[in-house]
């Protein structure tokens, strides 16, 4: 029995976490630059929106969903917050609390939205959501008539560029956001109706549930973690963009899935989600110091997330056998 | 008649992990004759049919046919050696035309692309044969049940079957469809055809069949000349005369007060209105052929499935069902048929799914108590004597029998008032059974309502105190236990079937 439970927990996050380790061995010895105090900052700050985004993801893909409207919406909850932030009737700290509210309901009435019609109408999310994916990005640019907004508070700016001992305080709520997310998984009542309903959605609701609801609720979580993200962002660049955050649900998706979440729900976790999410950023960074282009790493980006899919089948495979 | 036997089957057994479904069958079948098949629900028909046409291997024996050992390993082998079969449900493709469907499998082509001339020219011959005046072009969707029917066995004949095996084909046809159906099945015969029939209407096997041969328990009961035999022996063979002991009937239950009462229910499609009670401490059996409305009925009333119309009553109160939610929430409880698609979450621990139904008694404010989870999944565990070796274990992992007890351990911890059991010990092995019965027994020592869907006769007069009978989606009967006889119960359930050829679904 622990055998077989060694087994499965090194099929899952160990594994993931070893090739992380190794990804990482391979980079610092290839680029001796990547390992540099510097260099690690810069990767946990690059990292930290992306976290967030795959949390929350997290939870669409377990309940057998998936919510590809998070980066026009994080562009629509930058809008909406730099609107609040830089209001001038407003003082500093009622503004900065006031958008930070104001991305977070946004992300979550996005989420209620995509959530509610996929339920109430049997869509699948991936319509709703691409659906969403158009309205959000419309109306940040309608509303912001397709204009930048800076001039933030300073002293809000300053939190964007803070760091205790190296560690960035965007990471710091990266973590948070994962370990948060953890717990609502791994301890909640909501994280085992999460699990049970992305195996057997049926048995649930044959024993008495109502899987709609819990199935909205994790549009609204994904929801809230895009406000988070559109928050961090706007404190590491210091601007609102009707424009950004294209492709950000993909690089999400990437992560949950690196992380050993299956696509078709049911299996999956938040600390392989997170160590997806350090990959990716890894990646990322790692091939640029040993100096490939943009192009390339978009090509072993890519390769990368269907290898880890074709790991994912076998994974299911053994962890079956392991089980029996 | 011809006594060439063309098909032989010799100790075909095949059994499935708890059940042995078809035990030393020895029949032959002669060619050109009409074979009907007869037996109740899982005596073993469908399992026969399969092997014949390669769905299934057998476990030991051996079938000849046209006098060469025959062993077909799938569907193609059996097509490819002339032997088809008609479904009852049809394997037809909606958008594609008659023709199409008819020469789904090699269609006649030319230079890689299908000959359309041919097609429709050969279909046209064969829809002529069996009496369907419609063009080949007609899409699939545009046809009724018995029109497919008879593009299914214009498709049999295109393949030019030697043995054509119709699985119970006049189940959704009218009288003059039947007749047809009929004339078709006499004309294949004198083209030497040979048929193998299976149905449900015991009156009409008497125009069409040769010989019939029963089946009961897996076993061949008697294969028979149609003009020595009657209707009450076949009914008294495919029911047996066994066991009663099997279920020793516990007079120490107190039947009480009325708990559950069902008013003028009407389902999706129903001609007749459904209305019935049951009480605590009472074992309410419900009999009927698969497909007669049972588990719907009871699906209605969890609210698993919508219902046009209808009351139900809790303790004379009135309960809004309208979902499984509302049901569970106001005490009832249903045990599907289905428990590993629909009962369990196999991909995750016993302990997961015995409390699945009541989460609240294992968390506090939102927060799972693991702790208080484990203990109580071992106490079931140990109660039902589930055989596994650990909580933790997948339920995919347990045997049939392990499975339904973790299903019946989630609905014991709930505690619901009103049980309902759809079919509870299919394929289970006995001794799991009988520890079933006895924990039916307790639940209405207990004071619960239990509803017994099975169709298994003797267990159902064995432990029930009431019986209601279902035919074709309307209650045909009521009987309490003095009254229970198997012939009586079997009448009351063909019943609506037998009816001057008329009581079919619309």
């Amino acid at each position: 029995m622990n055998a077989k439970n060694f087994v499965s927990l090194m099929l899952r996050e160990v594994g993931i976490g070893l090739a992380l380790l190794l990804l990482c061995i391979v980079f610092a010895i290839a680029a001796p630059r990547f390992a540099s105090p510097i260099n690690i900052t810069n990767i946990l700050t690059q990292i930290s929106i992306n976290t967030v985004l795959s949390v929350g993801m997290t939870f669409t893909i377990l309940l057998g969903g998936i919510d590809l409207s998070v980066g026009s919406v994080l562009s629509l909850c930058t809008i909406i917050a730099g609107m609040i932030i830089t209001n001038e009737t407003l003082a500093v700290g009622p503004a900065v609390f006031l958008s930070i509210l104001g991305s977070l309901a946004v992300g979550m009435v996005s989420g209620f939205f995509n959530g509610f019609v996929s339920e109430r109408w049997k869509i699948h999310p991936f319509i709703t959501t691409l659906g969403m994916l158009n309205i959000a990005r419309g109306a940040a640019l309608q509303i912001s008539q397709s204009r930048t907004i800076f001039n933030f508070p300073s002293s809000f700016n300053a939190f964007g560029s803070m760091e205790f001992f190296g560690i960035p305080f965007i990471f710091i709520i990266a973590l948070g956001s994962v370990l948060l997310g953890r717990f609502i998984l791994n301890r909640t009542v909501y994280g085992r109706m999460v699990y049970a309903i992305g195996n057997n959605e049926e048995a649930v609701r044959l024993s008495g549930h109502n899987p709609s609801f819990f199935k909205v609720l994790a549009y609204i979580i994904c929801g809230a973690t895009v406000g988070i993200a559109a928050i961090m962002y706007m404190l590491r660049l210091n601007i609102s963009s009707p424009i950004l955050g294209v492709g950000f649900e993909l690089k999400a998706i990437a992560a949950v899935v690196i992380g050993g979440t299956s696509m078709s729900g049911g299996k999956g976790s938040m600390m392989g989600t997170f160590l997806g999410a350090c990959i990716i950023g890894v990646l990322d960074n790692g091939l640029l110091l040993i100096g490939l282009g943009d192009f390339a790493r978009q090509i072993v980006t890519g390769l990368i997330i269907v290898f880890a899919v074709i790991i994912d089948t076998y994974r299911a495979k053994i962890s079956i056998k392991a089980e029996a | 008649m011809a006594s060439n036997n063309i098909i032989q089957i010799q100790n075909i057994t095949k059994s499935f992990p708890g059940v042995t479904a078809l035990d030393q069958i020895n029949l032959d079948i002669h060619e050109g004759e009409v074979h009907v098949l007869v037996g109740e629900n899982g005596a073993g028909k469908s399992s026969l049919i399969k092997i014949l046409c390669g769905i299934y291997q057998p476990d030991e024996g051996l079938i000849r046919y046209q006098g060469r050992n025959y062993a077909p390993q799938n569907a193609n082998d059996a097509i490819k050696a002339g032997i088809r079969v008609v479904y009852q449900e049809l394997n037809l493709i909606s958008y594609l035309s008659i023709a199409e469907n008819i020469f789904f499998e090699r269609l006649p082509a030319k230079a890689g692309l299908v000959d359309r001339l041919k097609l429709n020219r050969e279909s046209q011959k064969l829809l002529d044969e069996v009496g369907l005046k419609l063009s080949p072009k007609t899409p699939i969707y545009q046809l009724g049940i018995a029109q497919m029917q008879l593009v299914e066995i214009a498709k049999a004949l295109s393949a030019e079957s030697k043995v054509l095996i119709l699985d119970e084909p006049t189940a959704t046809l009218t009288t003059k469809e039947i007749d047809r159906l009929f004339g078709i099945i006499n004309r294949l015969k004198k083209d030497g055809v040979t048929i193998i029939y299976i149905s449900h209407r015991l009156q009409e096997i008497f125009e069409i069949g040769d010989r019939v041969t029963i089946l009961r328990n897996g076993k061949k009961v008697n294969t028979s000349p149609i003009e020595s035999i009657t209707i009450p022996e076949i009914v008294k063979m495919m029911v047996g005369r066994e066991m009663e002991s099997e279920y020793p009937f516990l007079e120490t239950v107190k039947v009480g007060s009325e708990l559950l009462s069902v008013e003028n229910l009407v389902l999706q499609g129903d001609d007749h209105s459904k209305s019935f009670s049951v009480r605590s401490g009472e074992i309410l059996g419900i009999a009927g052929l698969v497909g007669s409305g049972r588990t719907e009925t009871m699906r209605a009333i969890f609210g698993a499935d919508p219902k046009i119309s209808g009351k139900i009553f809790m303790n004379k109160q009135e309960l809004t069902i309208i979902s499984p939610k509302d049901a569970v929430d106001g005490g009832v409880c249903l045990l599907t048929e289905d428990r590993k698609e629909q009962g369990l979450i196999l991909d995750m621990p016993c302990s997961v799914n015995v409390s699945l139904a009541n989460i609240d008694g294992v968390s506090q404010s939102g927060l799972m108590n693991f702790a208080k989870e484990e203990r109580i999944a071992e106490q079931y565990v140990d109660d039902l004597s589930i055989k596994t070796p650990t909580i933790k274990k997948w339920v995919r992992f347990l045997s049939g029998g392990n499975q339904q007890k973790v299903v019946l351990a989630k609905w014991l911890y709930r505690d619901s008032k009103v049980m309902i059991f759809d079919e509870p010990t299919r394929g289970i092995d006995v001794g799991a059974k009988y520890e079933i019965y006895m924990l039916l027994w307790k639940l209405a020592e207990l004071g619960k309502a239990i509803i017994l869907v099975s169709s298994d006769l003797p267990e159902i007069i064995g432990i029930s105190h009431r019986i209601l009978v279902f035919s074709n989606g309307k209650i045909t009967g009521e009987l309490t236990r003095d009254e229970f006889d198997q012939e009586k119960i079997l009448a009351l359930a063909y019943q609506e079937y037998l009816s001057n050829g008329n009581g079919n679904h619309k």
